[in-house]
């Protein structure tokens, strides 16, 4: 028997990692894998409360939250090689040029 | 303590490992495989959850296509490690201090204002039958067809989205 308060903290300390990705790299692709990890936590949250109440709606949540997710990565990832291509690089602080 | 806390442990501690490995890693790729392990750390949580199918999805979608597709592009660009730029000074102590109070705040509120009650028991034998997972595809597509369907309009559109970013244009004479 686990608490799901264990769950939730987890999932807490998950997102917070996430949070911690974005707010410190320069790197666009790890920003990106920090967004994932971001959504993952959220992900384990609605399972853990599905679990808790006997009900399919958190699965069936995060269900579309992965298809989402998938499509959020193939049109993120297609954005970050179009801008290396013009940029050669893909570092977050070279992507100023719309700065006023 | 039962074996399942036990299990559950240990299980969070890779996961929260893996998660620091991903945040440190100087190079990219470690930064996903990283990851990997994370995604299906929380595969087993799911399974734990009594989650079946959302583990497997989790595990084929997360860990099989998006984090293939990603490690794909790093090696593609040669991403694998930037050189360091000069961030705002300080940067890394502020966010530090900031992600501290996420977690704090974020916890605090959760325990005391949601008040999730209760244990989640082991998964019963039943969960993991086929009436559970028939069950489930029929709540999907019935009580919630609509979002279903609109999944399958999102998924075409960032597909056609992301052929066309990628296109090489053609020159007009």
């Amino acid at each position: 028997m686990v608490p799901v308060n264990y769950y939730i903290v987890l999932s807490a300390i998950l997102f917070t990692i996430g949070v911690l990705g974005v707010l410190t790299h320069r790197n666009a692709l790890i920003i990106f894998m920090s967004v994932e990890l971001m959504l993952n936590a959220a992900n384990l949250a609605f399972v853990a409360f599905g679990s808790a109440i006997q009900s399919f709606s958190g699965q069936i949540f995060v269900f579309f939250v992965i298809a989402v997710a998938a499509a959020e990565v193939a049109v993120g990832l297609a954005l970050i090689v179009e801008i290396f291509k013009s940029k050669r690089s893909i570092d977050v602080d070279q992507i100023s040029s719309m700065k006023g | 303590m039962t074996l399942d806390l036990i299990f559950f442990l240990i299980l969070s501690l890779i996961a929260i490992t893996t998660a620091l490995g991903m945040l440190f890693s100087r190079n990219a790729i470690y930064s996903a495989l990283f990851l990997v392990l994370n995604f299906v750390t929380v595969a087993v949580f799911y399974l734990l959850l009594g989650a079946p199918f959302i583990a497997m999805a989790q595990i084929t979608v997360y860990a099989g296509a998006i984090m293939v597709l990603f490690l794909f592009v790093i090696m593609l660009l040669g991403a694998e490690a930037l050189p360091e730029t000069q961030a705002l000074p300080a940067q890394k102590y502020l966010a530090g201090g900031l992600a501290i109070a996420l977690a704090v705040e974020s916890t605090f509120i959760f325990l005391t204002r949601a008040r999730p009650a209760g244990e989640i028991a082991a998964p019963a034998e039943a969960v993991n039958t086929l009436a559970n997972l028939r069950e489930l595809g029929q709540m999907l597509f019935s009580h919630y067809l609509l979002p279903f369907e609109v999944t399958s309009i999102l998924l075409l559109v960032a597909m056609v989205g992301a052929i066309v970013l990628v296109r090489k244009e053609k020159r007009v004479h």
